[in-house]
């Protein structure tokens, strides 16, 4: 075992912060020095605030002094995806209809973590507007997969996510529409948590899909993911979607998960997954059914659930959520905020905002606005829109259903690894493929988390777990159990990058 | 034959206001046609009486205190914005445009 600051969990350095073994300041550096010596390589980041960090850092190391209560994350740095508005640091949703834009204000969970007092380090990289599962989207670079540069990170959040596995950071936020938080914690051997739609404030979160996304940790571990859980958590009157109802235990949930007892835990695993286990690769399906034994070997009965409708959610989640993004990406005018083209005084305005539009948004982003734009015209919007909107309903029901039998359901996070970069772009039904087990569960707004399992082919593989609406403290327990089965964390056992 | 032409595809950038390339009017017609015919697979499911949702989480007439609160200070706002001038967001002309 190595004695780096960066191989602690977050767990560890808030106590070693709290308890004056470190101070916020060295923790912090650590992990800057660890940005700048690797992050040439991973390219995760889109905006470092150095001395932004530190400041934090050093009021923590001030207030610990003091003899200050500090909360159970003071000085523990975290990365942030750039879809979350953060006041006075770049926040671009990696577009570049975005580039330059310093927002006025904070998101509330931007609120929440400096209330939390933790030094914010960067912004990460993502699919442009979160849509894709690759960062091959970004408008700026692809980041690159620790475990092997040559492969993707996941999407969209694969930059908070390599983040994480490549130790640059002890926490991340990601945000997970239809599976842009666990997707990229499966294919990087991290932890990654959906929480209850609802549970966490959208407000100041670059809209994508309204009714979908859902703003949430990225951690090394389940413990690490509650403790973030529990500062971002809770509800917003600036959100009117916000759920007002007590946070979930998770915290507690995962040290009771990490006891490794499952006893009386019911898990369903669906039918329908099984059935159509041909789509995943058999490594995968391989690791996921390992995972499955060790949950079994703690105790907890396996239930099998049919879910028929989960057949469906991928071709509705591909017309509600572009329905919505087309609507919610329609502020993108040219005329208050970021980029404007073609205002030379022979375009009117319309074909100014057209020119914008086209020079500021990338190829997946147009497309799904086009899909949009289709799935809600006059003459298709009850075939496409309204049927999609009706099918939710089906699939919300196949939850409601087999939670009346089980307290969580268990499949893999992904199908596949970590693919090779290019290997889905030339055909976005390929791409769209990656979040087949991740979407049912956004289309029911219940939580969901993706937790190592395993390697297939030398790369991770994740166990997602889906918990019923505002039981996100199963999850987390499920997840922690799986976790004392393992000599040593996933995460840990990452090859290590070499250097810019 | 196809879900989706390629004259459709522009006719809907147009709407969304996208000045999209003859190229990536190309390319988007035929991943557009993959992505609708998977949907097709939709027309099977029987939706009979079925009411839809438009959220995961059903919550109603969501009030708050209709309270006076400080807005964002202008020159913050204004900050952000590619063109400004006496205080306000400067456009291309509208006026004398044909609608």
């Amino acid at each position: 075992m190595t004695d780096r600051i960066i191989d602690r969990t977050a767990a560890e350095l808030a106590a070693d912060i709290r308890e004056g073994r470190l101070t916020s300041v060295a923790v912090t550096t650590a992990f800057l020095d660890r940005i700048a010596a690797v992050d040439g390589t991973v390219k995760a980041f889109l905006h470092v605030d150095r001395e932004g960090a530190l400041a934090v850092a050093a009021e923590v190391d001030a207030a610990v002094a003091a003899g200050e209560d500090l909360g159970p994350l003071a000085g523990v740095p975290i990365a942030v995806k750039d879809v979350v508005v953060t006041k006075g640091l770049p926040t671009t949703a990696a577009s570049k209809i975005l580039e330059g834009w310093i927002p006025p204000y904070d998101a509330t969970i931007t609120e929440r973590i400096k209330a939390a007092r933790m030094p914010i380090l960067g912004k990460t990289n993502m699919d442009e507007f979160a849509m894709g599962s690759s960062t091959e989207y970004s408008a700026y670079f692809p980041t690159r997969n620790p475990w092997d540069t040559g492969r993707i990170p996941g999407g969209s959040g694969g930059g908070s996510a390599a983040a994480v596995a490549a130790k640059m950071a002890p926490l991340a936020i990601g945000t997970d529409t239809g599976g842009s938080i666990r997707q990229p914690g499966a294919v990087t051997g991290t932890f990654g948590a959906k929480p209850t739609y609802g549970g966490n404030s959208r407000y100041g979160l670059i809209a994508f899909s309204s009714s979908l996304d859902t703003p949430g940790p990225v951690s090394r571990n389940a413990l690490d993911g509650a403790l973030l859980h529990e500062v971002i958590s809770g509800y917003d009157p600036r959100d009117s979607t916000s759920i007002d109802a007590p946070v979930p235990p998770v915290v507690e949930a995962a040290r009771l998960g990490a006891t490794g007892d499952l006893t009386g835990v019911r898990l369903g695993v669906v039918k329908e997954f099984k059935e159509g286990a041909d789509a995943a690769e058999p490594g995968v399906i391989a690791a996921y059914e390992a995972g499955v034994e060790q949950l079994v070997k703690l105790g907890a009965e396996i239930v099998e659930v049919s879910c028929p409708s989960f057949a469906y959610a991928l071709p509705t989640y591909y017309l509600i959520a572009p329905s919505e993004a087309s609507s919610n990406l329609a502020r993108y005018d040219g005329v208050r905020y970021g980029l404007r083209a073609g205002d030379d005084g022979k375009h009117s305005l319309e074909e100014v905002m057209s020119l914008t539009r086209e020079a500021g948004f990338g190829p997946e982003v147009k497309r799904r606005i086009i899909l949009g734009t289709y799935a809600l015209s006059a003459g298709y919007v009850d075939a496409f829109y309204g049927k999609a909107q009706k099918v939710r309903t089906l699939i919300k029901q196949d939850f409601e259903k087999a939670f009346a039998s089980v307290d969580a359901i268990v499949s893999p996070t992904t199908p596949f690894v970590a693919f090779e970069f290019g290997a889905r772009t030339g055909d976005p039904y390929q791409m769209y493929l990656a979040d087949l087990y991740t979407i049912p569960t956004n289309m029911y707004g219940g939580p969901a988390v993706s937790v190592p399992v395993g390697l297939s082919e030398g790369m991770p593989v994740g166990l997602q777990v889906m918990g019923p609406v505002l039981g996100d403290d199963v999850t987390y327990r499920v997840a922690a159990a799986l976790e004392s089965t393992q000599d040593v964390l996933l995460a840990d056992t990452a090859p290590e990058i070499e250097g810019n | 034959m196809s879900t989706i032409s390629r004259e459709e595809v522009a006719h809907l950038a147009r709407l969304a206001r996208l000045e999209v390339t003859d190229d990536e009017l190309d390319a988007f017609a035929g991943q557009l046609d993959v992505i609708l015919e998977s949907m097709k697979t939709l027309a099977d499911v029987d939706t009979d009486g079925v009411q839809p949702t438009s959220h995961a989480v059903p919550l109603v007439n969501v009030f708050r205190e209709d309270q006076p609160q400080p807005s964002l200070p202008r020159d913050a706002v204004l900050a952000g914005g590619p063109d400004t001038a006496e205080d306000r967001f400067r456009v291309p002309r509208i006026l004398d445009e044909e609608a």
